[in-house]
């Protein structure tokens, strides 16, 4: 019954040598998709030991001294080596040259390069990690990191800022190719909103990234040398260093969840038979987003002593960047409208993402009213504000665009009763462990803190919130399992299982080395679904 | 547009060479006139003269047809200027130090 | 946006001509030059933003500190680094004057303005060492053997420096200059590649890419000494 296998990129060379010198972007893709996997482990380990810690009000299962350290090292390694990476790297990587009808991105060995450079740089975090740690928290707050701290702090500065480098290629990478290998007729308004997400995430990874690297450079610098450029003792000003860290921080923000802006779009347009509403908003908003998120940085430093008249630029500033947003949420609403919906898993994380984004990004707003800040700065309530967008939203938008294009990828379908038994135990995971989290930060319990004893009716909505962990856990274990599951027992995926629009979508699955047998003409609009779903139209849709 | 643009003729590089030069002579030598709080100013106006001769003529932005190298630029000085700016507006504001 | 958006179609892998250094993945020698350059260009805005944090440190501290960091300011050396900037200067030039050569099939020319623009190029080296090594004589190298006692500020005969404000300057001005060292002694490990590949030959009038992103490279190298230079030497030099 088995037909000879066509060749594709999977097949092309076997061999590790034919993955490690790879310059097929969909090779480097996958490459990418093993490593940040592996990294999601490494900070879901720190997350399992801080929700233990906290079941209890006393500092018992850890001292402070370690749980600084858990709490740091689960926030550099989800932040820099899961979240920045994760969809450019992967989906981004294996996707941007097939939606624009392109043989590879601009540049294949930098992309290979970008891949290595991250391999370097996870392995010195790792190092760093195994032979003490660092415990200054994800954000290094100087004069603690730069003259006090007794941990490995400049081997995971230097860890960080070598990530740093691989972003700045892979986002280099993104907008040469966008500009210059769009295939004839792929004009600007026709491009998916996937690639217009991705083209505003390269713009910030290419201006943002470098400020983050030379503030390591001069953290590492301080502390080595002894200067005094953030140390006030010496002179220095320890808000210079949030000044410059917050200048990429901020942004980076915007790096992790414009790329799960993009493949929700995907989705709902998907799975609503209909064109994106408004178009044009939604391409300019990612654009907004990329261009206001470069302007309110300072949000974060609102009780740290900045001045009062800063403070009110940048909280108008805050409320400005949340705008470009919301235009995405009305527009990816009024697309469901009067759509034809369809519930396979990748729409039920859209769904998912569409109310925990909001949530989050409305709770963004509560923080930017100075009022409200001075009570939840460095509370909880920040905590479950950011984990709303990170998990709430960027990791259901990655974990839809996997399902979603997993046909692609893998030429397999994943079992569809599983997947949306998985995306179901996440949404309620998700909220069961964060949620708590918002009420806790607005009665007092501050953050970093490993013994709240002080306040011993925390422990209630901590308890909560450990069980809910351990249900997304579970939630995120399942499709590892069914993934790699499908890749042998699966059914054979057909060129376009959900009848998608894309130029994607009109190759084999698993895509040929080279992407296209000939190079595409587009002479169609993008979201052409009422064309794709026209009564002539012979193609029906195969869902397992 | 193509990087291969007509090249500058030889004598546009010498005009431009001996321009820089003599920024640098007349940066130099202002420095030695008190002007108060306008010597940061003449400093970098000449500076950023002179980075505009390099960027136009020896970088060929001005030959570039498209005008897409031309917005790489103008963003990235934009974005330069906010972190410089907004970070000014704190600085320039606390009133205390 | 007015970009080349349309490139022309071509069935094969290879662009249909016999250049090996037409890589498989363009259409043409035309979108693979644009790509390269746009690329460059990318690169370099990476490095404003990086040397912009710098530059925002030093604008700051020079806000707070000026007496201390026009104190010194003065005590390096302006002639060096004006000497410097004119070594720059012309190395750019003969960067932009390699590129012609190679445009005009000149070879002996374009090797000759190669080496000369390295020559220019560790002669920055070698001045800049000589200034560091100064600095080490004197005491301004930031760390335990720092000492700036009894220095005038410019302009306040009856006041000194704070040696904690001017060692701020310090460590600004050796960062900010060593990692423009740096910086050079990868564009000279760059131009050593380029004067091979033109050693060999591979330069033409009708492909010469890599002189041309390389020599982008070299100019900002300059454009960043360009502001160096009257920032850190220039604070204040009235008499």
């Amino acid at each position: 019954m088995q037909p000879v296998e066509r060749e594709n990129y999977l097949n092309k060379e076997y061999g590790i040598g034919s993955w490690l010198l790879t310059t097929d972007h969909k090779r480097i893709a996958l490459l990418y998709l093993i490593s940040i996997t592996f990294f999601f482990f490494i900070g879901g380990f720190f997350a399992l030991l801080i929700r233990l810690e906290l079941l209890t009000p006393a500092s018992d299962l850890v001292q402070a001294d370690t749980y600084n350290k858990l709490f740091t090292m689960h926030g550099q390694v989800m932040v820099f080596f899961f979240l920045i990476p994760s969809i450019p790297a992967v989906l981004g990587n294996f996707l941007v040259p097939m939606m624009i009808g392109a043989k590879d991105l601009a540049f294949p060995r930098i992309n290979l390069l970008s891949w290595y450079i991250y391999i370097i740089a996870g392995a010195l975090m790792m190092h760093c990690m195994l032979t003490g740690g660092v415990d200054t928290g994800w954000t290094f707050y100087t004069p603690f990191s730069t003259a006090f701290s007794n941990t490995k702090v400049i081997e995971a500065g230097l860890a960080i800022f070598i990530s740093g480098f691989s972003s700045i290629l892979t986002g280099l990478n993104f907008i040469v190719t966008i500009h210059r290998m769009r295939a004839p007729g792929m004009t600007w308004s026709r491009l998916p909103l996937f690639i217009w997400a991705h083209y505003a995430t390269s713009i910030i990874q290419v201006l943002g990234t470098p400020v983050i690297a030379i503030t390591l450079v001069l953290v590492v610098a301080e502390r080595a040398l002894h200067l005094g450029i953030f140390d006030p003792k010496l002179g220095g000003d320890p808000l210079l260093f949030q000044h410059l860290f917050w200048f990429y921080s901020h942004p980076a923000v915007y790096i992790m969840i414009l790329p799960s802006m993009g493949v929700v779009t995907e989705i709902i347009a998907c799975f609503s038979r209909k064109r994106i509403f408004g178009y044009g908003f939604v391409a300019l908003s990612s654009i907004a987003i990329a261009v206001f998120g470069f302007l309110v940085w300072a949000h974060h430093m609102f009780v740290a002593g900045i001045s009062v008249y800063a403070a009110l630029v940048f909280s108008i500033l805050s409320y400005a960047v949340a705008v470009p947003s919301a235009v995405k949420v009305f527009n990816w609403t009024a697309t469901l409208y009067k759509g034809s919906i369809r519930y396979d898993a990748p729409m039920l994380y859209a769904f998912g993402f569409l109310g925990l984004f909001t949530m989050g990004g409305l709770t963004g707003l509560f923080l930017a009213a100075l009022g409200i800040n001075v009570h939840v700065h460095d509370t909880y309530f920040v905590i479950a504000h950011f984990h709303y967008i990170m998990v709430g939203g960027a990791v259901m938008g990655y974990l839809g665009g996997m399902h979603f294009w997993w046909p692609k990828i893998s030429g397999k379908l994943y079992p569809e009763g599983w997947a949306r038994l998985a995306a179901l135990i996440v949404f309620i995971g998700f909220n069961l462990t964060f949620f708590p989290q918002f009420v806790l930060g607005y009665i007092g319990m501050p953050r970093r803190y490993a013994d709240y004893s002080h306040m011993p009716e925390f422990q209630v909505l901590n308890v909560l919130s450990t069980a809910g962990a351990t249900v997304l856990g579970v939630g995120y274990l399942l499709p590892m399992i069914y993934f790699l599951w499908s890749m042998r027992y699966g059914k054979p995926a057909s060129d376009n299982p959900w009848n998608a629009a894309g130029l994607e979508w009109k190759t084999a699955s698993p895509p040929p080395t080279f992407n296209f047998d000939e190079e595409p003409v587009v002479t169609w609009e993008a979201y052409n679904y009422d064309e794709l779903d026209a009564p002539n139209k012979q193609e029906v849709p195969i869902v397992g | 547009m193509s990087v291969h643009a007509k090249s500058s003729p030889l004598k546009t590089y010498f005009a431009v060479w001996i321009a820089l030069l003599f920024g640098t002579f007349l940066t130099y030598e202002v420095a030695k006139i008190d002007l108060g709080p306008f010597n940061a100013a003449v400093a970098l106006i000449i500076a950023t003269t002179k980075a505009l001769l390099v960027a136009l003529f020896f970088m060929h932005l001005k030959g570039a047809g498209e005008r897409l190298l031309k917005l790489v630029v103008i963003s990235t000085i934009f974005f330069l200027f906010i972190l410089l700016g907004l970070a000014m507006a704190d600085y320039g504001t606390r009133g205390y130090h | 946006m007015s970009d080349s958006s349309v490139v022309a179609v071509h069935g094969e892998a290879h662009g249909g001509t016999d250049d090996p250094a037409l890589r498989h993945h363009f259409a043409t020698e035309e979108q693979q030059r644009n790509a390269s350059s746009l690329g460059m260009w990318i690169f370099l805005a990476t490095e404003v933003m990086f040397f912009g944090g710098l530059f925002c440190s030093y604008l700051i501290y020079r806000h707070w500190y000026f007496g201390d960091f026009a104190a010194a300011s003065k005590s390096i050396d302006a002639a060096l680094g004006g000497t410097n900037t004119a070594v720059l200067i012309c190395s750019s030039l003969t960067v932009v004057l390699a590129i012609w050569a190679a445009q005009t099939a000149q070879r002996t020319l374009m090797l000759a303005m190669l080496i000369l623009t390295m020559l220019f190029g560790l002669a920055f080296l070698g001045i800049k060492g000589k200034e560091y090594k100064d600095k080490f004589d004197e005491h301004h190298v930031p760390g335990s053997s720092f000492s700036f006692e009894h220095e005038q500020i410019p302009g306040h005969p009856d006041q000194y420096a704070n040696p904690r404000h001017a060692e701020i300057f310090f460590a600004l001005y050796f960062i900010m200059t060593g990692l423009h060292a740096l910086h050079m002694i990868v564009g000279l490990g760059v131009f050593t590649w380029l004067l091979t590949m033109a050693w060999k030959g591979r330069f033409t009038p009708h492909y010469h890419t890599p002189l041309e992103i390389g020599g982008l490279y070299w100019h900002f190298v300059d454009i960043v000494w360009i502001y160096l230079f009257p920032l850190l030497y220039l604070i204040d030099r009235h008499p």
